[in-house]
């Protein structure tokens, strides 16, 4: 197998417009988010005139003032914080329980772990607010993280699988050779390896939470998360400017731990042996 | 004189620090099977995509049939590759596979057909045209390659590594074939290889590759007899190399030879051996039973250490194990003198 | 990789029934047992002057959703666009996951992957809220046009009947710009991934029986990016049909099925169309996937 950097020959190399297309493409995923960026320091605070008459960080302490903004943050916060707990719990259980045993049915319950995140949002919202009402519950807090950790075991389940499924057996096998215990051999061997997985999935499920609208909106009753007021934002705007302020916030707030996990997951040079 | 079909001329190529060929030439005659022959990073693969147009020398010309195709895409030369995974298409048939090169130069549906299953005929798997590329056992996976490859009647039929993905005895099977195949159809085969026992049962003649630069270029009889530097005869054969400095102790000459392991007798101590032989005595180190022989090593006084190799019908040596002491002898015309 | 499987002895099954029941309980009550009473839900009927749910079982509201044309307006609209946003995506996707498949060195594809990642993450509501900005009528995409001289063209592609509006961001064509921006990521990953399978033995070999480089396109590397486009196609397609959000913010006032469930479930409080609505999007995805496997869409696999 060659590995040796090749100078691709004249009539292998990419065609200017290839290059340009992809660089174009890549350009047009990027720009809104900049633009969010740039309008969260603009100096007029009507319209969306671009481009901005001035930059200024006023409206980073107008934002900072606001107590709605505050509280939507702190029950996001307590949201994800509680659906991430949950989801990991959760999805460790199932990554073990079904990682390598084979077993009549198996299919089925792998499809039923795909579906929180197969099926469009909008159905896992109806659902579960059809749910509600049939059980006769009030949305609330505990709806909401409901609706939450369902999609978050998910994400942390489908982490943890993919990394107990690169451990070799023969890893288990010996561990067992040498004479540890079953729980041993989870504490010295596995644990370790799936710890970075771990952190991986629980830091997407939060991000993920945080972020989260679509289901959120039917699941929340009166309560009010971030995306929420975000979104009653979009159609009654007290000062657009705050909200701009608030979208760089949330881009934060989800970009960072995201970048973390991808880190967190790149396949390095330590795992086989 | 048959015209050249393939020149290399100071043909470089280097990979950043790294120098796969350095200023290589060659010329095969047409109509030949040849063979080139090295180790892995010796250069002979890199060589062979050179003058399939998947790589572009830095510098130096490749001519085919007098024509310079140096900086020509594959698509424009009149050569075919056979390559070492096959690369068959798996979303085709192995019929569509095979009339693929006729497909892409426009050539009518029915003919197409007409002359992908004589190619397939050929090479005896006429009756699965309709089957996909993971439906073949390796073996015939590597024929319909053939097939695919010969259909456009190159001149020069190009061959990665063909065999090394089969096992022993479909390998000897596809070497017989492959040598009958090039025979029926004059075409010039050149094929890559690391197994020095296939390019010599296979090839007309051998390019024997070593860290960029083409160290014999002989027939196989000529390599394996008259190796013309250690690397070669290590190589090719597995020869014992003895350096100057021994050999000046064995012979009274400061030259560098090379001895093959069967044309030195190996004898008990006291023994009587014939007269004009060169002789030395030594200890054996490990006796290895090959079937049709064994291989003895034996350490030399000086630190050297000799391979013989014993046909199994010889006579009896008793007490031939580890740690008995022998003496070894050769004629002196058997040694082959090396430029090193 | 070889997977073991383990036979189940005594002690052995008690510890996987004891991992496997909490996640299996959640999901099973909360998730399956949720879309179960949405299922049957949308079997129930709303009478007309209680305005109250009947709970008895009935095709009643089956019959409205499929009979009323205004109902099937909808429907058709919300596929018309999940179609064309589609076939876009899969336009502006193939360059980027062609190049980042094929001709990134490392360092170069990691970033590239990296590049199309963040914006996935980011906020949907943050890219939609964008978007809105960017389309309004003072806003960058008409200073854009601006700039360019081209601001005829813009009205004129405004003027366009049914796709045009009063600005990009009150048309279907600024909609589908929203739409197509979206989901691009979710085309352009799995594309990539198909297109890094192809052994470049494979392009190689097209080249040395004689293809140039267009035709190595049309008959190896294309049939091979099916799997990829395939795949792409249906985020895209059950991502655009399902959506509630965009058509409400960026767009003409038409409704569209994700609206409709939105809208009945809440201000009209018809809960059983609602469900009904939702199971539109279920039928057309199911239907979706097995064409594409009757076609042999992931035959390459």
């Amino acid at each position: 197998m060659r590995s040796e950097r090749r100078r691709p020959p004249r009539w292998e190399r990419a065609s200017p417009l290839t290059k340009v297309a992809a660089a174009a493409g890549l350009l047009f995923l990027h720009a809104p988010v900049w633009v969010i960026v740039l309008y969260a320091f603009t100096t007029e605070d009507r319209t969306y005139q671009f481009p901005p008459p001035g930059l200024t960080l006023h409206w980073f302490e107008v934002a900072f003032a606001r107590s709605d903004i505050w509280a939507a943050m702190r029950l996001s916060l307590l949201v994800a914080a509680a659906a991430t707990l949950l989801a990991i719990v959760l999805g460790t259980l199932a990554a073990f329980a079904l990682a390598r045993r084979s077993f009549r049915g198996k299919e089925s319950i792998t499809l039923l772990f795909v579906l929180p995140i197969a099926l469009p949002g909008i159905l896992t919202g109806l659902a579960l607010l059809s749910g509600i009402r049939t059980l006769g519950l009030e949305p609330g807090f505990w709806t909401i993280v409901a609706g939450h950790a369902t999609f978050c075991l998910v994400i942390v389940y489908n982490n943890v699988v993919a990394r107990l499924r690169r451990i070799p057996a023969s890893w288990i096998e010996a561990s067992g050779d040498l004479g540890a215990r079953g729980h041993q051999t989870f504490r010295y061997v596995l644990l370790p390896q799936i710890a970075s997985a771990l952190l991986a999935g629980g830091m997407l499920a939060f991000a993920l939470s945080f972020d989260e609208i679509i289901v959120t909106l039917f699941t929340a009753g009166h309560r009010q998360t971030l995306p929420i007021w975000f979104y009653g934002e979009l159609f009654r705007p007290r000062e657009r400017p705050v909200t701009n302020v608030v979208a760089v916030v949330v881009i934060l707030v989800t970009v960072a731990p995201i970048l973390g996990a991808y880190w967190l997951t790149k396949p390095d040079e330590n795992e086989s042996g | 004189m048959t015209a050249a079909a393939i020149v290399l001329n100071e043909v470089s190529r280097a990979f950043g620090a790294v120098v796969a060929l350095d200023r290589v030439s060659l010329e095969i005659a047409a109509g030949e099977f040849f063979a080139l022959l090295g180790p892995s990073g010796s250069g002979k693969t890199t060589c062979l995509r050179i003058v399939a147009g998947f790589d572009e020398p830095d510098s130096g010309r490749v001519l085919l049939d007098g024509e310079d195709v140096t900086h020509a895409p594959p698509f424009r030369r009149d050569v075919n590759t056979v390559f070492q995974d096959y690369a068959l298409f798996p979303h085709m048939t192995v019929t569509d596979n095979v009339a693929y090169g006729l497909k892409v130069r426009g050539v009518a549906s029915a003919e197409r057909l007409h002359r992908a299953r004589e190619m397939l005929d050929l090479v005896r798997l006429g009756e699965h045209g309709a089957r996909r590329p993971h439906q073949l056992s390796g073996g015939q996976r590597q024929r319909v390659a053939l097939a695919r490859a010969l259909i456009n009647r190159p001149k020069v039929l190009l061959l990665d590594e063909p065999l090394g993905a089969l096992d022993l005895k479909l390998r000897e099977e596809m070497q017989a074939e492959l040598k009958g195949l090039q025979q029926q159809l004059g075409i010039t085969f050149v094929f890559v290889t690391h197994d020095q026992g296939e390019a010599l049962s296979m090839a007309d003649r051998v390019a024997v590759f070593s860290q960029g630069r083409i160290e014999q270029l002989d027939t196989p009889r000529a390599l394996y007899n008259r190796p013309r530097t250690a690397f070669v005869a290590s190589f090719v054969g597995s020869a014992n190399v003895v350096t100057a400095e021994v050999a000046r102790e064995l012979t009274g000459r400061p030259q560098a030879f090379a001895i093959r392991p069967e044309l030195i007798e190996l004898a008990p101590v006291d023994t009587a051996l014939a007269d004009g032989a060169v002789r030395c005595a030594g200890t054996v180190l490990d006796v290895l039973y090959h079937g049709a022989s064994s291989r003895c090593r034996v350490r030399l006084g000086n630190g050297t250490t000799l391979a013989v190799a014993r046909p199994e019908q010889a006579t009896a040596v008793p007490g031939l194990a580890a740690g008995a002491p022998v003496q070894l002898a050769w004629r002196p015309e058997h040694a082959v003198p090396l430029q090193d | 990789m070889r997977s073991r499987a383990y036979s189940m002895q005594g002690r052995s099954v008690f510890y996987f029934a004891l991992l496997l029941a909490p996640p299996l309980l959640w999901l099973g009550i909360v998730y399956l047992g949720s879309l179960f009473t949405l299922l049957l839900q949308s079997f129930y009927a709303i009478d007309e002057f209680t305005a109250r749910v009947v709970p008895q079982v009935t095709l009643a509201t089956y019959e409205v959703l499929l009979t009323r044309p205004a109902h099937i307006d909808i429907i058709l609209r919300t596929v018309a666009m999940a179609v064309a946003v589609t076939l876009a995506a899969a336009v502006v996707a193939f360059p980027v996951a062609w190049y980042m498949a094929r001709y990134a060195g490392p360092r170069l594809k990691a970033l590239f992957y990296v590049g199309v990642m963040l914006p996935m993450w980011t906020s949907y509501l943050v890219k939609v809220y964008a978007w809105r900005l960017m389309l309004a009528k003072q806003g960058i995409a008409s200073w854009g046009f601006d700039q360019l001289g081209l601001t005829g063209t813009l009205d004129r592609m405004l003027a366009v009947p049914v796709v045009g509006g009063p600005s990009l961001a009150s048309s279907y064509l600024g909609m589908f710009v929203v739409f197509v921006y979206m989901w691009l990521p979710f085309m352009i990953l799995p594309l990539a991934a198909a297109l890094e399978r192809v052994p470049a033995s494979l392009l190689q070999a097209s080249a040395d029986l004689g293809a140039t480089p267009n035709q190595t396109f049309r008959h190896v590397v294309l049939p091979l990016a099916l799997p990829g486009l395939a795949a792409g196609s249906i985020f895209t397609f059950s991502l655009t049909l399902g959506d509630y959000i965009i058509p409400s913010v960026v767009g003409a006032p038409g409704y569209f099925i994700g609206m409709m469930v939105y809208q009945q479930q809440g201000t009209a409080g018809n809960l059983p169309l609602a469900a009904a609505f939702s199971v539109v999007p279920i039928v057309l995805i199911a239907s979706y996937l097995a064409l594409a496997k009757r076609l042999g869409a992931f035959d390459a696999l």
